[in-house]
């Protein structure tokens, strides 16, 4: 019979050992293929949706079937690359009313914890960082599907949504009573990459 | 007594004149316009129609300059009242304006047709775009109309006040014949 103080030391011997002896595979959000989104939604007036996206981010995260609270995921916006498809309502969304991407150029999401539902979704949380401001937020994420690609590589991907007041990070010009939030559909897709 | 429509060597017709005040009125209107206009506030009733009043009267505005230049061009130049010097910056400020004027008309255009809509002057006809989709268009031709707007109506200050000091110093025709073109007595 094994000792017990034995097995205590293997399984903090494991989990200190982490990525090594556990199977964590880190990703490469797809950016460059662009099999990855992120994606806002508005309320104009309270009449109908307005839809735009950032161009220009990029990302990875890390995760491990095994042991799937461990993961970690890591996005950086260029909130210049809003785009709503009017050039004259960018302008005025990178201007100071909104992102004031001269003084803010890069807005981050930084995850501290996951939490699986045990039905394929899940809840992401982390710190949004958006115009100065950094405040924890949860994104409900859904796994979308995982496996080989025709190309020789493997691929995992996620969609998730929250939802931000603008109002908290500081943006504070008046879109009237419906439209204090905003909602954001992100839709990664990872490219596992070769563990060193 | 005969209207005097066109230049002469000592003085501005007519044509001269009107283009030029109406060129001044509103272009100083535009740029308050301007200032007032990007901070009106989402619900402002003037939010849609102040820009849309300043792009359209910024088109009809082109056209009263390229009136102007083919006008200037094709009129004796009244010749010039004080010393050398001030001809020579009068003429480089005269130059400068309408470069200005020029470059700020086109970027005002740049900036609202940067996605390839064209602009509606008034709901009776539209200005197609042409170049449009340049990384950062609509951003940077904002940012050079601003600044250009700002050198146009600080030099057309100066050039103001030069006028007034021909006028209330000098005590000369400068300003009297920007104001009023001579009748022509009939032969
Ligand atoms: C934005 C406003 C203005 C612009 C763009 C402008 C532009 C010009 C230009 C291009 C000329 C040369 C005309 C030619 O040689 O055919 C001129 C002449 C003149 N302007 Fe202006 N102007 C402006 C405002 C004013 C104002 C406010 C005054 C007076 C207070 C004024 C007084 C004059 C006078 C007196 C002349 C005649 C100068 C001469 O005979 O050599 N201008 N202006
Ligand atoms: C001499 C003529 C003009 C003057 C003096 C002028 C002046 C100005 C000024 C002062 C602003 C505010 C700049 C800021 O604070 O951001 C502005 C904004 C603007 N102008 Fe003009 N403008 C002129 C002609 C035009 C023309 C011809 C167009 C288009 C056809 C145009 C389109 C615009 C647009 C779209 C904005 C808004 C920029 C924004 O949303 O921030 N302008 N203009």
């Amino acid at each position: 019979m094994l000792d017990k103080t034995f097995i205590r030391g293997l399984v903090v011997a494991l989990a200190l050992s982490g990525p090594a002896l556990t199977h964590a595979a880190d990703y490469l959000i797809d950016t460059d293929k662009a099999h990855a989104f992120i994606q806002f939604r508005i309320k104009h007036l309270g009449y109908s949706w307005l839809l735009g996206r950032f161009n220009d981010f990029d990302g990875s995260f890390s995760y491990d079937e095994k042991n799937p609270e461990a993961s970690s995921v890591t996005v950086t916006i260029r909130t210049g690359s809003i785009d709503s498809n009017h050039a004259e309502r960018d302008k005025h969304l990178r201007g100071k009313d909104f992102l004031d991407v001269d003084k803010y150029p890069e807005a981050r999401f930084v995850s501290s914890g996951f939490k699986e539902n045990g039905d394929g979704t899940g809840v992401l949380t982390g710190d949004l960082t958006l115009h100065g401001v950094t405040r924890p937020i949860s994104i409900d994420v859904t796994h979308i599907g995982h496996g080989p690609d025709p190309w020789g590589g493997q691929r995992r991907g996620f969609s998730g949504v929250t939802t931000l007041t603008l109002a908290d990070y500081d943006i504070n010009y008046n879109l009237g009573p419906d439209a204090r939030e905003v909602e954001l559909f992100l839709s990664v897709e990872g490219i596992e990459q070769p563990s060193e | 007594m005969r209207t005097m429509w066109r230049n002469t060597n000592d003085s501005y017709g007519r044509v001269s004149i009107t283009l030029h005040w109406l060129i001044a009125v509103a272009v100083t209107g535009l740029f308050a316009l301007g200032l007032w206009m990007v901070e009106l506030d989402y619900y402002d009733p003037w939010y849609q129609r102040a820009p849309e009043l300043h792009k359209s009267s910024g088109v009809l505005l082109f056209g009263l300059v390229l009136l102007r230049l083919t006008w200037h061009y094709s009129n004796p130049r009244p010749r010039p009242v004080g010393s050398t010097w001030e001809n020579r910056a009068a003429t480089l400020a005269h130059a400068a304006l309408e470069v200005l004027l020029l470059a700020t008309l086109v970027s005002g255009y740049l900036i609202s047709t940067a996605d390839g809509r064209p602009i509606d002057v008034f709901g009776l006809f539209q200005v197609p775009a042409t170049l449009a989709g340049l990384q950062n268009q609509a951003d940077l031709a904002g940012k050079i109309h601003e600044l250009l707007s700002f050198i146009l109506i600080g030099l057309a200050g100066v050039h103001a006040l030069a006028a007034l000091k021909h006028h209330f110093i000098n005590h000369d025709a400068t300003l009297r014949r920007m104001l009023a073109s001579r009748q022509e007595p009939v032969d």
